[in-house]
C-alpha cells in the first residue's frame, strides 16, 4: 500500500534520514520504534509532504506521493496525526473534528456520518462537543486529535507518539482504540517510544536509529529480540 | 456586573450600538464631531480588513496603508481626471485593490513570518513612493483635488458631513456583518487553522497558498473600500495618505481593540481616534501620555480590550456554572492555551 524506496531527507546540510526503504501493506498496523531524534517525525513529515525528500521515491497505492502538495496527499488518503496533539484550543471539540473533514467539505452527509463514527469510538467527546478543545484533559485532547485525523477519512493513518505525556492507564486505552481503528479497516503506521505497549497491538515493526532503519520484523520476533528488549522495553 | 457584561455579547447589544450610531449626529455637539466619527468608521473598515489577514490568518501585512491609499487614489483619479462618477469609480477602486492585492499576495505569501512582513513593508513603501513621484499619473506631492462625492438625492447631499456619515455607517455595518459571517464559516476557521501553524493546516489538507491569497485579497479589498470612502469624504488626497505610519496606526487600533476578534477593530479604532482627539490640546506632547498607555495595555491586556474582556467573561461564566473541581482546569485552559493561540 505504502512503499518507500531509498528515501533521504536533509535539513540544510544535515542528513536527517538516510536510505529509508520500507513498506506498509493494506490492513496492517506497523509500529516505528526509535528514541528521541531517531527521525520518526522526519519520516512522517516526508510522507505527508511537509518535508520534501532529497532523494528516493514514496508511493501510495501505486501513485507517487513525493512532489504532491501536502493537501493533495491528505486527499489521496494519507493522513498524519502530528506529535503533541496540536488542537485549535479556542474552537469547540466539534469544530476541531470538523476541521479534519476539510478535504471532504462538500460532502456534508458523509461528514455527519463520519462524525457519528468518531463519537461512537470516543463517546466522551459527545458530552464535550461544545466545549473549547483547550479545556479538555490531555487524554481527551489526544482523542480529539486522532478523531480529527479520522475525519479526513484516511486509508493510511500515521500516528506520531500518541501516548506522549499521558498517564499509563490512559495510554492503555489509547492503544486499545488504535487497535480498534485498525480492525475497522484503517491501515495504521504508529511511531512510538512506548515499545512494549505498541508492539502488543502491532502486526510488524521497524526500528529506527540515527535516521536509518536498522531492524524489521513481525510482532513476535520483535518482542523476543534481545536488542529490542534491552533498548526499548528495559527487561 | 456579570449580567451587564454578558449583555454585551448578546445580539441586543449590537442593535443598541446601531441605534446609538444612528442618533449620534443628533446628539453630537457640532459637525466636527460627526466628521471625526465618520473618519473613525472609515479607519475601522480598513482595520477590519487587516484583521482578516493578520488577526484571523496570522500574516502580518505591512502594506495595508498602501492599499488604503491605492483605493483612495483609484477613486480620486478616476473621478477627478477621467470624469467618472462616484459609484463606478468606487467599484473600480474595489476591483483595483483586489487585483493588485492578488498580484502582491501571490508573490509575497510565498514568504513566511517576518520575511512576509518585511516584504509587505517594502510594497507599502513602494506604493507611497509611486504616489509621491509618479507625477504624470498621481500629480505627485500636489495631490488630487476635485474628487467627486456620490450623487445625492432629494435633500440628501453627500458633500455635507452628516449624510456622508450615514453612508460610511452603512458600509461599516456591511463590513462587520460580512466579517461575522466569515469568522463563523468554515473559511474563517480555515484562516484560523493557518494562523495556528502552516504545517498543522497542511496536515488537515488545507491548500495554504490558495487560502492565504484569498485572505489577502479580502483584506486589501476592505482597505480599498475604506480608502475610496475616505477620498469621497475629504475630496482631496495626497501622498501622505499612503504614509507607512497609517499602517502602524491601524496595527495599533487592531492590537488595542483585540486582534482576531469581531468587535476589536471597532472598539480599538473608535476608542483611539477619540482619545487622540480629546488629547488634542496637548499637541505633540500627547504622545507622552499615549506611549505609556499603550505599553500598559500591551503588558496587562495582551489580547486587546475585546479579547481580554471575552476571556474574563468566559472564566466568570465557567466559574459560575461549573462545580469547584473543574474550575481550576478550565481556568488554566482558557488562560494559557488561549494566549498560546493568539
Amino acid at each position: 500500500m505504502l512503499q518507500l524506496r531509498n528515501v533521504d531527507v536533509c535539513y540544510g546540510s544535515f542528513k536527517a534520514l538516510t536510505d529509508i526503504s520500507m513498506s506498509v501493506d493494506s490492513g496492517e498496523l506497523v509500529v516505528l520504534l526509535g528514541a528521541n531524534g531517531a527521525g520518526k517525525s522526519s519520516l512522517f513529515n516526508a510522507i505527508s509532504g511537509l518535508n520534501k525528500p532529497a532523494a528516493g521515491e514514496i508511493e501510495f497505492e501505486g501513485k507517487r506521493l513525493d512532489g504532491l502538495k501536502p493537501s493533495g496527499i491528505v486527499s489521496s488518503g494519507v493522513v498524519q496525526c502530528a506529535e503533541g496533539r496540536k488542537l485549535f484550543p479556542m474552537m469547540s471539540v466539534q469544530q476541531n473534528l470538523m476541521m479534519g473533514a476539510y478535504v471532504h467539505r462538500r460532502d456534508k452527509a458523509g461528514n455527519k456520518q463520519r462524525l457519528e463514527d468518531v463519537l461512537e469510538l470516543y463517546p466522551i467527546l459527545r458530552e464535550k462537543a461544545d466545549q473549547p478543545a483547550g479545556s479538555l484533559s490531555g487524554g481527551q485532547q489526544q482523542m480529539v486529535a486522532i478523531g480529527r485525523a479520522l475525519m479526513s477519512r484516511p486509508r493510511l493513518l500515521m500516528l506520531d507518539e500518541p501516548s506522549l505525556g499521558l498517564a499509563p492507564l490512559i495510554v492503555r486505552q489509547m492503544f486499545e482504540t488504535i487497535q480498534k481503528i485498525n480492525r475497522l479497516g484503517t491501515t495504521v503506521l504508529l511511531a512510538e517510544q512506548n515499545a512494549f505497549a505498541a508492539l502488543k497491538i502491532a502486526t510488524r515493526a521497524y526500528v529506527m536509529e540515527n535516521g536509518q532503519l536498522v531492524m524489521e520484523g513481525d510482532r513476535d520476533t520483535m518482542l523476543g529480540n534481545e536488542e529490542v528488549r534491552k533498548a526499548y522495553i528495559g527487561a | 456586573m456579570l449580567k451587564l457584561a454578558s449583555f454585551m455579547t448578546r445580539p441586543a447589544a449590537k442593535y443598541l450600538l446601531i441605534v446609538l450610531a444612528l442618533v449620534f449626529p443628533l446628539i453630537a455637539k457640532n459637525e466636527y464631531q460627526v466628521y471625526v466619527m465618520a473618519s473613525a468608521f472609515i479607519w475601522a473598515i480598513a482595520v477590519y480588513g487587516l484583521n482578516i489577514i493578520t488577526g484571523y490568518c496570522g500574516q502580518l501585512n505591512l502594506a495595508h496603508g498602501g492599499f488604503f491609499a491605492l483605493g483612495a487614489y483609484t477613486l480620486g483619479l478616476l473621478t477627478a481626471d477621467y470624469g467618472w462618477s462616484f459609484w463606478p469609480a468606487f467599484v473600480g477602486a474595489l476591483l483595483m485593490t483586489a487585483f493588485i492585492g492578488f498580484l502582491v499576495g501571490v508573490v509575497s505569501l510565498r514568504l513566511k513570518e517576518h520575511y512576509f512582513a518585511i516584504f509587505t513593508l517594502c510594497v507599502g513603501f513602494i506604493m507611497y513612493m509611486l504616489t509621491d513621484k509618479w507625477e504624470e499619473l498621481t500629480h505627485g506631492p500636489i495631490g488630487v483635488r476635485d474628487i467627486a462625492a456620490p450623487h445625492g438625492f432629494g435633500i440628501v447631499d453627500f458633500t455635507e458631513t452628516t449624510p456622508f456619515y450615514y453612508l460610511v455607517l452603512a458600509f461599516l455595518i456591511f463590513a462587520i456583518w460580512f466579517m461575522g459571517k466569515l469568522s463563523r464559516s468554515l473559511l474563517g476557521r480555515t484562516f484560523m487553522a493557518i494562523r495556528n501553524g502552516d504545517d498543522l493546516a497542511q496536515s488537515l489538507g488545507i491548500n495554504l497558498m490558495r487560502n492565504k491569497t484569498l485572505a489577502f485579497v479580502l483584506s486589501t479589498t476592505y482597505a480599498g473600500m475604506a480608502g475610496a470612502l475616505y477620498a469621497g469624504m475629504v475630496r482631496f488626497i495626497g501622498p501622505e495618505d499612503g504614509n507607512i505610519l497609517h499602517t502602524f496606526d491601524m496595527i495599533t487600533y487592531l492590537l488595542v481593540g483585540g486582534i482576531g476578534t469581531l468587535s476589536g477593530p471597532l472598539v480599538g479604532t473608535v476608542g483611539i481616534v477619540w482619545l487622540t482627539q480629546s488629547l488634542q490640546f496637548l499637541e505633540e506632547y500627547r504622545m507622552i501620555l499615549f506611549g505609556p498607555l499603550l505599553v500598559v495595555l500591551v503588558i496587562f491586556f495582551p489580547r486587546g480590550i475585546v479579547g481580554s474582556f471575552l476571556g474574563w467573561l468566559h472564566r466568570k461564566t465557567l466559574d459560575a456554572g461549573l462545580p469547584a473541581a473543574k474550575k481550576k482546569e478550565s481556568r488554566i485552559a482558557t488562560g494559557k492555551e488561549v494566549e498560546n493561540n493568539a
